[in-house]
């Protein structure tokens, strides 16, 4: 099925979020939509998924022309998505969430789930996807929740699938099963639109790329240019994707983690019995697939988790015991903190950028004197924060809710480095940001680890833990699964993050044949 | 960087229920407001005249003499608006100043425990805490202010200092309850408050009876009146309004100071806004939740105390007769803004004032007011209807706003 995009406009209130896109996706084409976060490509999909009304252009499948003004439309044209979140019924069957809103029924409106469980059977089979059709979709690992997913769209008879950054959520594994799945779906015959802004998959799997920037089309590029060459078109300007360091040079113990174990509210041990250190001047990073218990173990030692047993001493291991200590001992003591999730946990949406700057440090002086704020020592401190910083915001009494992704992390950013260190625990510094914040927060980690400072990252992402790390640690379940170098190769750490004792990893690694373009 | 672009819809991903109504709360527009109460005086009007019974003899022969019904409609609303309005600002009828301003001050007397108990209201709401407890606040704070009042002898001016800062401690107490309930246990407020409300009006009710409480001579629920050393003065001739009403504008001073330019506030806003963000920057929440509560009670007991020192000077079981529930609507009136808040009890307190006027003058029952506040409150808590109604055009909010969020990965 030939799919054609025609001068698509979409406009949110003064912003152009579209500007006159053309893109045509061939019949079995995987086509790769690359661009920055923010560069429109969601809301390009959303139009043609039905979900936006498009205020210009035209869209046309076979060169037939269609008014789309709901996913049932774009359903019944043939046109599937498969959505980053998943819009799956967690407590149902996979068979019942397939048939889910297009529902068979037989006699006086019986559900004809044999039918169903027949249609996931039959597709699993066709395409080798290894799915119960009775498995409960939140017991399923998030890859295969993916593919009933792609089931439910491929159920429908979709003809173009939109997958929308579907390898945001999985292993290095999945992502190559994902990447073996799509060329299956591409040699019977479906088209593929595939979103992303990780270079290194659309290279792998892309037939066209079609690059997006500032929601206009800036260009066609083949999936043979080099990284670098990808980026910049992206971004507009020449790049660097490798944080630009030195080796570090690590100096005393700061962080001494022995035996830490949390259990969460629901009585499991999410966080099993890990012990590291972090030196100054060295980036260790924890690396793992999310939910293995980094986020846990970064929010004990900061006195975020409750049931928290074992140690975590600052100053090496006579120092002081983070642990039992308040969040506000624990950040006086010298540590700074970027959460996971700077909406949730990083900034308070309706305060000024000004407010979120001083957000730990309202109550101490310059801020303060006693139980009065100081507006103006805040004022200022924010005006030279945002020019340090480079946060592009219209002022400094801007909500910081509705600052860019990018910028709130900024505004993170600078809020924590702007106390004296010891140690800086960042997870997913960069997660959601565009190559150019990206880049930008990578330098700061690298200066304040230049600067002495010990830093612990947490990342799900490889590029990223490959970029800073000196040290690598990688979580599975909860446990440490090994401490490697910096350099370590991605196959190595993709398997140790599946759960694989490092020589293991090794030796599985070393027989394979590299065909995924590794280090 | 392409910082500027929209990649979602907006509806992804939203906020919860509970913070799209705070941002409601504070960052709705003031046209809005305004326009609810006129929409609810609206609508009063059409039900004065419905139920009115020389508009429904007018509307029998409608198609006979159209003119009677609309001149019966005219006269119905407009006498009854006029004794509302006769009732709550000013009587040109009156022949000395004092009297015809009598109104405005009865209106003035109705607003002050509505302003100081509206801001025990506001303050929780800034904090995302729900105050439904205004009503045992105030109580408790009536019954510490009125025992002080009648049960000790103190000089002229220590008494009724005393009395009321007891009060305040009655409010601060009760309050104090629900917030270390919360901090310790997570016990939602709004069940805490709803119970402790209940608890406080029988807790009046039963030592209203005992011999401490009783007035001498008297088999009904009634307290001795404050003796006059703790009485809170009258401010002006002829009229019943008191110094608690300039007690009640200095707590919103203070609370406003409070909120925008204490660290305090800025904690309790913080912790309003974004627990998660204010817990991962080192406030503790918990203490948070237990000085807003302390706050709030401190405030609904000087609304108490204004009761008992100086609108009643006695204890009875009707001391609050609803105030605290009339609050929770003062503060969402106000926006949960002190000066909001000031302005929307002295609107309901004329309201209150205006009611009784207009029951007596025209026979328009005093529910009427109710049905009133009530539509307030209904086209507040809808914005989108009220801009509907009147084709507000919303600015387009910022698209930045939710750029990036399909895009976590």
């Amino acid at each position: 099925m030939k799919l054609e995009l025609r001068g698509i406009t979409k406009r949110f209130g003064p912003v152009v979020a579209n500007d006159g896109i053309d893109l045509t996706v061939l019949p079995s084409e995987i086509h790769g939509l690359l661009g920055e976060n923010g560069a429109g490509k969601s809301t390009l999909m959303n139009v043609l998924y039905g979900l936006l009304e498009p205020d210009g252009g035209t869209i046309s499948v076979d060169d037939r022309e269609l008014a789309l003004t709901s996913p049932n439309d774009a359903m019944a044209a043939g046109i599937g998505m498969v959505h980053q979140h998943f819009m799956l019924v967690p407590v149902f069957t996979v068979a019942e969430n397939v048939m889910l809103g297009a529902e068979q029924t037989y006699g006086p409106g019986f559900l004809d789930l044999a039918a169903a469980r027949e249609q996931v059977r039959e597709v699993s089979e066709r395409y080798g996807f290894d799915v119960d059709p009775d498995a409960v979709v939140e017991d399923l690992p998030v890859g295969v929740q993916q593919r009933v997913e792609i089931i439910k769209a491929l159920v429908r008879d979709a003809r173009v699938l939109i997958l929308d950054e579907p390898t945001a959520v999985l292993t290095p594994q999945e992502t190559d099963e994902l990447i073996d799945i799509m060329r299956q779906l591409k040699a019977a015959g479906t088209s593929i639109v595939f979103i992303t802004h990780k270079l290194r998959e659309m290279k792998a799997v892309a037939d066209r790329i079609t690059v997006i920037r500032l929601g206009a089309v800036v260009g066609e590029a083949s999936p043979d240019s080099s990284e670098n060459e990808l980026a910049s078109m992206m971004v507009g300007r020449a790049v660097s994707l490798m944080a630009d360091r030195g080796a570090g040079e690590p100096g005393d113990h700061v962080l001494q983690v022995d035996g830490l174990t949390v259990v969460d509210g629901r009585e499991q041990v999410v966080v099993d019995d890990v012990s590291f250190d972090v030196r100054a001047g060295e980036i260790l990073a924890v690396a793992g697939v999310q939910g293995n218990g980094q986020t846990e173990l970064v929010e004990a030692i900061l006195g975020l988790q409750e049931r928290v047993t074992g140690s975590a001493r600052l100053d090496g291991s006579n120092g002081t015991e983070l642990l039992g200590m308040s969040v506000r001992q624990v950040l006086h003591a010298g540590v700074g903190f970027i959460p996971e999730d700077r909406k949730v946990d990083g900034l308070v949406g309706q305060f000024t950028v000004a407010e979120n700057l001083i957000l730990d440090l309202y109550d101490q002086p310059p801020f303060a004197a006693g139980p009065r704020m100081k507006p103006a020592v805040m004022r200022d401190n924010a005006r030279q924060q945002v020019r340090e910083f480079d946060i592009r915001t219209d002022s400094i009494n801007t909500l910081a809710g509705t600052l860019s992704g990018g910028n709130q992390q900024k505004l993170v950013v600078a809020r924590e480095l702007s106390r004296p260190l010891k140690l800086l625990i960042a997870a997913q510094p960069t997660r959601g940001l565009d190559v150019g914040s990206i880049e930008f927060v990578h330098s700061r980690m690298v200066a304040e680890r230049d600067r002495g400072t010990a830093v612990l990252i947490v990342s799900t992402e490889l590029d990223e833990v490959s970029a800073l790390a000196d040290r690598i640690l990688v979580m599975c379940r909860g446990r440490v699964i090994g401490i490697v170098p910096g350099d370590t190769n991605r196959d190595v750490l993709g398997l140790m993050m599946a759960g694989l004792a490092p020589e293991d990893a090794k030796a599985e690694a070393s027989a394979r044949p590299d065909d995924r373009g590794a280090p | 960087m392409t910082e500027t672009r929209e990649d979602t819809p907006p509806e992804e991903k939203g906020p919860s229920a509970g913070q799209r109504f705070w941002q409601e709360l504070t960052t709705g527009n003031i046209m809005v407001t305004l326009l609810s109460v006129v929409l609810a005086l609206v609508i009063g009007a059409v039900l004065v005249a419905i139920s009115d019974p020389r508009v429904q003899d007018a509307a029998g022969y409608f198609f006979a003499r159209p003119g009677d019904l609309f001149s019966a409609t005219w006269s119905s609303v407009g006498d009854a608006y006029a004794a509302l309005f006769t009732g709550s600002l000013i009587d040109v009828s009156e022949y000395t100043v004092g009297r015809a301003l009598r109104p405005f001050g009865e209106t003035l007397t109705n607003a002050t425990p509505l302003i100081a108990a509206g801001l025990a209201v506001a303050i929780a709401f800034r904090a995302g805490l729900f105050n439904i407890g205004a009503e045992g606040q105030i109580i408790l704070g009536a019954i510490f202010a009125g025992y002080a009042g009648f049960a000790f002898d103190l000089p002229i001016i220590v008494h009724v200092t005393a009395a009321v800062v007891a009060g305040i401690v009655g409010g601060a107490i009760w309050a104090g309850i629900v917030g270390v309930l919360k901090a310790k246990t997570g016990a939602h407020e709004v069940i805490v408050t709803i119970m402790l409300n209940n608890i406080a009006a029988f807790l009046l009710a039963y030592l209203l009876g005992t011999v401490a409480f009783q007035r001498p001579g008297r088999q009904d629920p009634i307290s001795p009146f404050v003796d006059e050393s703790a009485q809170l003065p009258r401010l002006v001739e002829s009229t019943r309004v008191h110094a608690g009403f300039l007690l009640a504008i200095l707590a919103a001073a203070i609370i406003w100071w409070l909120l925008s330019r204490s660290t305090l506030g800025f904690r309790l806003r913080a912790v309003g806004n974004n627990p998660n963000a204010a817990h991962t920057a080192g406030m503790s929440v918990a203490g948070t939740y237990v000085v807003v509560f302390v706050l709030a009670g401190m405030l609904a007991g000087l609304a108490g105390a204004s009761l008992a020192l100086g609108t009643e000077r006695h204890l009875n079981t009707g001391i609050s007769g609803g105030l605290g529930f009339d609050a929770i609507t003062v503060a969402l009136l106000g926006r949960a803004n002190p000066w909001g808040t000031v302005a929307a009890g002295i609107l309901f307190g004329a309201l209150r004032a205006g009611g009784v006027t207009m029951q007596a003058r025209t026979g328009t029952p005093i529910d009427l007011v109710l049905v009133v506040q009530a539509l307030i409150v209904l086209f507040i808590a809808a914005p989108p209807l009220i801009r509907a109604i009147f084709r507000i055009r919303v600015r387009a909010k910022e698209p930045v706003a939710t750029a990036s969020k399909g895009w976590e990965s």
